[in-house]
């Protein structure tokens, strides 16, 4: 079943992130390739004489994908409130990647000020796709603060190690059933892409995985396939894990030779 | 009167937000600003005045994940 993020169906379960890339060219010839349902965008200091955000600016137009921006780097409530504010008006869209860090070798999230934002956010009007972990109590407090989408990492942010707690995903998948979930940084390689579908989540949010590969757009491609392989298998409904071999060819039948 | 806009000073002449961002060469690009930590939506910049030693940000679009 293909879940409205907001009321907007995606047309991809691929986000792509647009950092780190070699060349902006190489940047457009990825989002190409990638075919991604969203592309997440953020913001920084401009200088006046160089305006690199204009030249940036005109590069996401030309893309025509939607837009998320996000709140990286904040630390603190009032900065990330303050900078989604500013996202708003800049990128002209009421959704924010929520992102509040707590830590900084993991720059996993502070839980604590991350529903504190989400509330502050969505009262204000915005459509908050929070930066979280797997906890289900963190996340009922984010949907309780008005979060109509949880993005809970696999990893830590450009670690590329895949699905750190599949189970933990797992629970969070099947405690709500209804909520569009995003498995969001860590993912390195396209079958961890594919198993986040696999497990039912509704998309994936990736960056360093493209942009810092050999070859960007080749693995971008490679992403976009591997999302609708993902995707379709879930709606194929995936066989039940044993631990114990069952033959898969008969048995009965099997000429007597020994 | 000296300001600092994204961390850096300058001394400028313009009292309003609007008028500092035309008198740094901002005028007519995509931006976003905030006055001492606080975001100051495009259509309040003609009013907000400022005060000296006034922390200003300005921020555009970049790239992200």
């Amino acid at each position: 079943m293909t879940k409205s993020f907001y009321g907007t169906t995606l047309s991809s379960p691929l986000m792509l992130g647009t950092a780190q890339y070699p060349s902006p060219d190489i940047l457009r010839d990825a989002v190409k390739a990638a075919q991604p349902g969203v592309v997440t965008v953020s913001l920084r200091r401009e200088s006046a004489g160089e305006r690199a955000g204009q030249a940036f600016w005109d590069l996401i137009q030309e893309l025509g994908v939607p837009v998320l921006p996000n709140t990286a780097g904040c630390h603190t409530v009032k900065e990330a409130v303050t900078t989604a504010h500013m996202a708003r008006e800049v990128f002209g869209t009421e959704w924010i990647k929520l992102e509040v860090i707590g830590e900084l070798d993991t720059l996993q999230p502070d839980v604590f000020g991350l529903v504190e934002a989400a509330r502050v956010l969505a009262e204000d009007g915005f459509k908050v796709f929070p930066y979280t972990t797997e906890d289900l109590v963190v996340a009922e407090r984010l949907l309780a603060a008005g979060c109509e989408v949880l993005m809970p990492w696999g990893a830590p942010i450009g670690s590329g190690k895949g699905l750190n707690n599949v189970f933990g995903l797992r629970a969070l998948r099947a405690h709500f059933p209804d909520v569009p979930l995003v498995v969001d940084a860590g993912i390195g390689v396209p079958s961890h892409a594919a198993q986040a579908l696999e497990l039912g989540y509704d998309a994936v949010l990736l960056n360093t995985a493209v942009a810092k590969a050999g070859d960007p757009a080749r693995m971008a491609e490679a992403f976009r396939l591997a999302v609708q392989a993902g995707a379709l298998a879930r709606t194929a409904d995936p066989m039940e894990e044993r631990d114990m071999a069952v033959p898969s060819t008969p048995v009965a039948g099997k000429a007597m030779l020994a | 009167m000296q300001i600092m806009v994204n961390d850096e000073a300058h001394e400028v002449s313009a009292r309003t937000l609007a008028a500092l961002i035309d008198e740094l060469g901002y005028s007519g690009a995509r931006i976003a600003t905030a006055l001492n930590g606080r975001f100051v939506p495009v259509t309040q910049r003609a009013e907000t005045l400022l005060p000296d030693g006034a922390q200003v940000e300005i921020v555009a679009p970049m790239q992200g994940g």
